[in-house]
């Protein structure tokens, strides 16, 4: 028996997005009935207006697209990969997952696919396990895939949550590397507070506790980001942005606050136009953060992901 | 700590974080509808009166906290607990 050889380091080769070419904005939900206006949604969550799935737009679709233009934009086919990983919490059913048709779909028909269920968390672990694939030579070119049609699990009427959450999709190209690219894992979870937002037994739509998790999210994920950072060997004044999964914009200013962030980090804030888009948060507001030309290939980016389980992993990655 | 000297500290930590004028808060008004402080700005609240007073405050009793007084006999109440 043998094992693979390793290789020490793994990067974001390239990125790619997809967003739904609808939109709603904050008065257009008031319209469906929920009980808010623009300026009530602005103040309390920092959302103008978010991405809408049309019908025939799913979680395996979106991320198809996004995988493509990921691998488009690495100048590669799907002949060059030979693993994907799809992290997701709204694929319409539980069996099949979604990886293995986003696989056919891309042209890498028949490589190891799975999917993985960290909820808003998601990104973050798929990337860590992708990379590690790599990185003990299990895989040798990985597509990392966060794709959500959240609009098919919200009660409109439900403030509560139905203001917060919209559909898109994102991908990354994850591949060997000579120099560090992707840093080590900084992840856990807490399962006592499994109730805090989920889709209970007998709903079907996403139920959550915004005070609780905001007092959660706010208090302790300040220190994973810092562990992120340790593990890394990075010191927060290193970052050139901060890119935390975007659930609320007021957990993201509590979270630059707790860390005491220096002026110098980029913060992405794509939640304005984009809502809480869950595993696909991440990549897509660091997508948002290369297209403004806030950041540039080769910079240092943290990223934390943090969601229903509760979940969270964060990593410091070099911006492809 | 006297209730007055409680009040005094707790209005400025709402000022800091919610922007009410510190004159507003009096024990006889209600976070929501009289101060306009929110569900999140109350948990932030919270959590600086915990940091300040080194007491615990429940989500579950924070959401009975309905008026400013309300709030300081909690205070006062857990601080002598403590």
């Amino acid at each position: 028996m043998r094992t693979p050889q390793t290789v020490a380091h793994s990067r974001i080769a390239a990125i790619g997005e997809h967003r739904p070419a609808a939109t709603l904005s904050n008065d257009e939900l008031a319209a469906r009935g929920v009980d808010t206006n623009d300026e009530w949604i602005r103040t309390r969550t920092g959302i103008q207006r978010r991405h809408v799935a049309g019908p025939d737009e799913t979680v395996v679709s979106m991320g198809i697209e996004a995988a493509a233009k990921a691998l488009a934009n690495a100048g590669l086919g799907g002949h060059d990969i030979d693993l994907v990983v799809l992290a997701t919490c709204t694929i319409a059913r539980p069996i099949p997952g979604g990886s293995a048709r986003i696989a056919t779909g891309i042209g890498a028909a028949g490589v190891g696919a799975f999917d993985v269920n960290a909820a808003c968390g998601g990104f973050c672990y798929a990337l860590s396990v992708a990379s590690d694939a790599i990185r003990v030579g299990n895989a040798q070119r990985a597509v990392v895939v966060g794709s959500e049609k959240l609009t098919d699990f919200l009660d409109w009427p439900d403030r509560g949550t139905s203001i917060l959450f919209g559909d898109g999709a994102a991908a990354v190209v994850v591949e060997r590397a000579d120099e560090p690219g992707i840093g080590p894992v900084a992840w856990g979870s807490d399962g006592d507070q499994y109730d805090s937002v989920w889709i209970p037994e007998d709903d079907w739509a996403i139920r959550m506790d915004g005070p609780a998790v905001f007092r959660w999210a706010t208090t302790q994920l300040a220190p994973v980001a810092r562990r992120a950072c340790e593990l890394a060997g990075v010191e927060l004044s290193d970052l050139a942005a901060f890119v935390p999964h975007q659930a609320n914009v007021r957990i993201i200013d509590g979270l630059v606050r707790g860390l005491k962030l220096p002026d110098t980090v980029a913060v992405a804030r794509d939640i304005a136009t984009t809502g809480n888009t869950s595993s696909a948060s991440v990549p897509l507001a660091l997508a948002s953060l290369i297209n403004a030309g806030s950041v540039s290939s080769g910079d240092l980016a943290l990223l934390l992901a943090f969601g229903a389980g509760l979940t969270y992993a964060g990593q410091v990655v070099r911006v492809p | 700590m006297p209730q007055q000297e409680i009040l005094a500290q707790l209005a400025q930590i709402v000022n800091e974080i919610a922007g009410v004028p510190v004159a507003d808060i009096t024990p006889e008004k209600t976070f929501l509808d009289d101060l306009d402080v929110d569900s999140l700005s109350m948990v932030e609240i919270a959590t600086a009166a915990e940091d300040k007073w080194g007491i615990r405050i429940p989500d579950d009793d924070l959401k009975e906290l309905k008026t400013v007084g309300d709030a300081v006999n909690y205070i006062e109440k857990a601080g002598v607990a403590a």
